[in-house]
């Protein structure tokens, strides 16, 4: 068949760094052509190439029987190529129809609108979908997966013939990474081409077609899915083989109780009582909307809850505010590191003691600069983490690192038990094995971690016990070697 | 979202309403004819300052230029009418001072457009600049001799009405100014694709050059507006004081910044109305004016005013909580 779109040898460089080395791609209609590579390898700037943001420096793009040297974004729009960008492009404080209908009313260039067709071509947009939505709700107010939803719908209305989504399952839960996957089969029976650019590998490989596979700007393996299994596309994308065996060793860990949490209510929550002991790390997981983060913001005093007690070590303890916490050794690793988790502009260093100020006081109450850079620079190489240079803004680094920053500012205050929220969001697989394995050194020094993910085969790999929350509830425990995907799976499921 | 736009406005109104009959109980006077004119046409250039800030706040920006944009279009207008001949009318004065104004709004979107500078940074320096200028470069007297098409404009009246006495009174013939602008405004923002992008802009300014709005074309739109707009507040407010004061409409940004946000706006962008803003501005404007005829003296009007300021965007903070907890609870 005769590819939609081919891009013959294109380089890009940026300064010095080649972004892109001689890439060569094929996407045809009606597939699903998977782009997998770790942070860095050029995923984004091939993405960029192909929406005509970026001029690549030499190459050819050749589609609809044309060649061009490079396209600019409106070309690219008009060949019908439209990017999903992760933050969506979508306008929080506009209408769903109006979302939609935006980019049409631009089109015809009209200077006033007509909210009559507004109506139609929202409702249009949704259909040729499948799928219902109230037309008038806010966009800020609908979750994540639905304004994807609007956004592959808009997409669709500008009569595209490739969409391109960038990560688009991150900040999906299982549920909705199935409807997604429900869409994408019914874009590709209408003949629509799906980029899937990812790094999660268990997805590509459940919707893709065919497999590139980028490492350091360079195309390391490309074909079709059957030729590909989950350890050969790790070793692709990393350049060395993975032990994917690292599963943790269910050996019975200390006794000696942690944190116990008994009756625990709250406006998701209802009655959730449970045990985490020394040296264990204990998943927690469900459905969206399950009470996980509720557990976790009542965990770390940040929205206590209506009722339930909290004992630490034996200790009955009460947790009404992030202090409160702090002091009785708890630390939590939030869901969204880069708004939550971290101060971007600033450096490495301040960070991570950011947590862990009073501690670094002189006599005169004032905090000492070398004792602050030592401190920091100690506990970074803990975690492994290297840095060339000093001062560097924490968001220059690749995930993995931001994510060790984070660990390493609540390491500081030598927590007891550690509750992580989506530990390995947007972390590429290299990176997240060794942040796995830093869990595991940890969780064997003795401290209780709380591990709240939505990615099964994370969770089966480090946890001793994993907990199924439903409504709010506890549905199901989890225990040792019980801890595996297909079991997990079939719980949330019920 | 129009929905709960709704209820802040329908909430305003009650306000308004219980204010008013609390005021009208207490002082009979209040509910007269001669009153509600004087507090219309009192709101007249609140009103229309507070429209462009609207705009430049729905557009999430804020411009704290204007007063000395009002002030100096006005002063200028008033000295170079007279010395250049211009034909002494009304309409000659509103359009040079709206021109005037615009191009200094120009000034403001062009430093924040091609330099990218925040806008708050930027109309600090260029109302400083621009007040600066207009004392130091063109005059620091009150001028009272005014083109007389202006104190005519002043005394100028609409449904004029007889009082026993024999004097006369009526609706201020700048108060129509208040309603055609407020319209037009409204048809912008609600009905017109350039406003929409204002919308867009504000809400998500990313998306917004992405989606393929002409950026720059809605900031000259934003500044240029609010510029002309204090053009007109500026001839409105020197008829009606009978002299040009080039220290005029110092610190009046923070009321009318005050009643867009009381109306519902948001400082953050992206959502705000005209009529929330009118509902605003006669909120103060009773306020300011009509506090004195139950006897509360002047300082209490502010503690009142802060008051409002801070309950409003409470219930509104309060409000989209409540939102984000029931529907997103992870």
């Amino acid at each position: 068949m005769q590819p939609l779109i081919s891009l013959n040898i294109i380089n890009k460089h940026f300064g010095g760094v080649q972004a892109l080395k001689g890439i060569s791609l094929q996407i045809r209609p009606a597939e699903v052509h998977c782009l997998a590579g770790e942070n860095g390898s050029g995923k984004s700037t091939l993405i960029k190439v192909i929406a005509g943001i970026h001029r690549p420096d030499g190459g050819r793009i050749l589609t609809r029987g044309k060649s061009y040297h490079h396209l600019t974004t409106m070309e690219s729009m008009r060949l019908g190529i439209q990017v999903i960008y992760q933050d969506f492009s979508l306008f929080p404080n506009l209408t769903v129809a109006e979302n939609l209908a935006l980019n049409c009313q631009l089109e015809q260039n009209k200077t006033f609108v007509s909210w009559k067709s507004v109506r139609q071509t929202a409702k249009r947009a949704l259909q040729g979908l499948g799928i219902t939505m109230d037309l008038d709700a806010r966009l800020g107010e609908l979750p994540i997966g639905q304004k994807q939803l609007v956004a592959i719908a808009r997409a669709l209305l500008q009569d595209a013939k490739l969409i391109i989504m960038d990560e688009p399952t991150t900040a999906l839960t299982g549920l909705e990474v199935d409807t997604l996957f429900k869409i994408i089969r019914t874009l590709k029976d209408r003949g629509v081409a799906i980029l899937f650019v990812s790094h999660k590998l268990r997805e590509m490989l459940r919707i893709g077609d065919r497999f590139t596979v980028l490492r350091n700007g360079e195309v390391v393996a490309e074909g079709p899915v059957s030729e590909f299994d989950q350890s050969k596309i790790a070793f692709y994308m990393t350049g060395r083989r993975l032990d994917s065996a690292i599963r943790r060793t269910q050996e019975e860990t200390g006794r000696q109780s942690l944190l116990k949490v008994r009756g625990l209510t709250g406006s998701i929550l209802c009655d959730l009582s449970f045990e985490l002991f020394a040296g264990e790390i204990l998943g927690l997981t469900g459905l969206l909307g399950s009470g996980q983060t509720e557990l976790a913001l009542a965990l770390f005093g940040m929205q206590p809850c209506r009722s339930g007690d909290m004992f630490v070590r034996g200790e009955r303890r009460v947790i009404r505010s992030i202090q409160d916490a702090i002091a009785v050794g708890i630390a939590y690793v939030p869901e969204d590191r880069l708004t939550e988790g971290l101060f971007l502009a600033q450096s490495v260093e301040r960070n991570v003691v950011a947590a862990n100020l009073l501690n670094l006081r002189n006599r005169f109450s004032l905090v000492s600069l070398r004792r602050l850079i030592e401190h920091a620079s100690h506990r970074l190489t803990e975690l492994g983490v290297t840095f060339s240079s000093r001062g560097i803004p924490v968001k220059t680094l690749s995930g993995g690192n931001q994510q060790r920053v984070v660990l390493a500012k609540w390491l500081a205050t030598k927590p007891e038990i550690l509750v992580l929220n989506g530990p390995t969001v947007g972390v590429d697989i290299g990176s997240k094995q060794e942040i796995h394995k830093l869990f595991q050194q940890l969780a064997a020094n003795g401290i209780g971690i709380i591990m709240i993910s939505d990615d099964l085969p994370e969770l089966a790999q480090n946890c001793n016990r994993i907990l199924i929350l439903s409504k709010g509830r506890l549905s199901h425990e989890l225990k040792g070697s019980e801890c595996d995907e297909s079991r997990i799976e079939h719980h949330l499921a019920n | 979202m129009r929905k709960i736009l709704r209820k802040h406005e329908c909430l305003l109104l009650a306000l308004i309403v219980v204010l008013c009959a609390a005021i009208g109980i207490k002082n009979p006077s209040f509910f007269t004819l001669v009153n509600a004119f004087d507090l219309l046409k009192s709101s007249v250039t609140l009103g229309i300052l507070g429209l462009g800030v609207l705009i430049v706040l729905v557009s999430g920006n804020i411009d704290i230029s204007f007063p000395a944009i009002a002030a100096f279009s006005m002063y200028v207008t008033c000295l170079l009418v007279p010395a250049l001949g211009f034909t002494d009318h009304i309409v000659i004065l509103f359009v040079v001072s709206a021109t005037v104004g615009c191009l200094l709004g120009f000034l403001n979107a062009f430093f924040i457009y091609y330099f990218n500078l925040p806008a708050l940074i930027v109309t600090l320096g260029t109302g400083s600049l621009i007040r600066g200028c207009l004392l130091a470069f063109v005059g620091t007297r009150i001028i009272t001799n005014l083109p007389s098409s202006m104190v005519e404009f002043s005394q100028a009246c609409l449904f004029t009405q007889a009082l026993p006495g024999g004097e006369t009174f009526g609706l201020a013939a700048s108060f129509p100014i208040f309603v055609v602008a407020a319209v037009l405004v409204w048809l912008v923002l609600n009905h017109m694709l350039l406003g929409r992008g204002i919308y867009a802009l504000g809400g998500a300014p990313e998306a917004a050059r992405r989606v393929g709005f002409n950026i720059r074309g809605i900031q000259f739109f934003i500044y240029g507006s609010i510029g002309l707009l204090a053009g007109l507040a500026g001839i409105i407010h020197a008829s009606n004081m009978r002299n040009a004061n080039p220290r005029d409409f110092r610190g009046i940004e923070l009321t009318v910044i005050a009643a867009v946000v009381v109306g519902g706006a948001s400082i953050t962008g992206g959502r705000g109305t005209v009529l929330g803003t009118i509902l605003g501005v006669l909120l103060l404007v009773i306020i300011n004016n009509s506090l004195i005829l139950v006897g509360l003296p002047t300082e209490w009007h502010k503690v009142i005013i802060g008051s409002i300021i801070i309950a409003s965007t409470a219930v509104t903070a309060w409000r989209a909580r409540g939102r984000q907890l029931s529907t997103v609870p992870t």
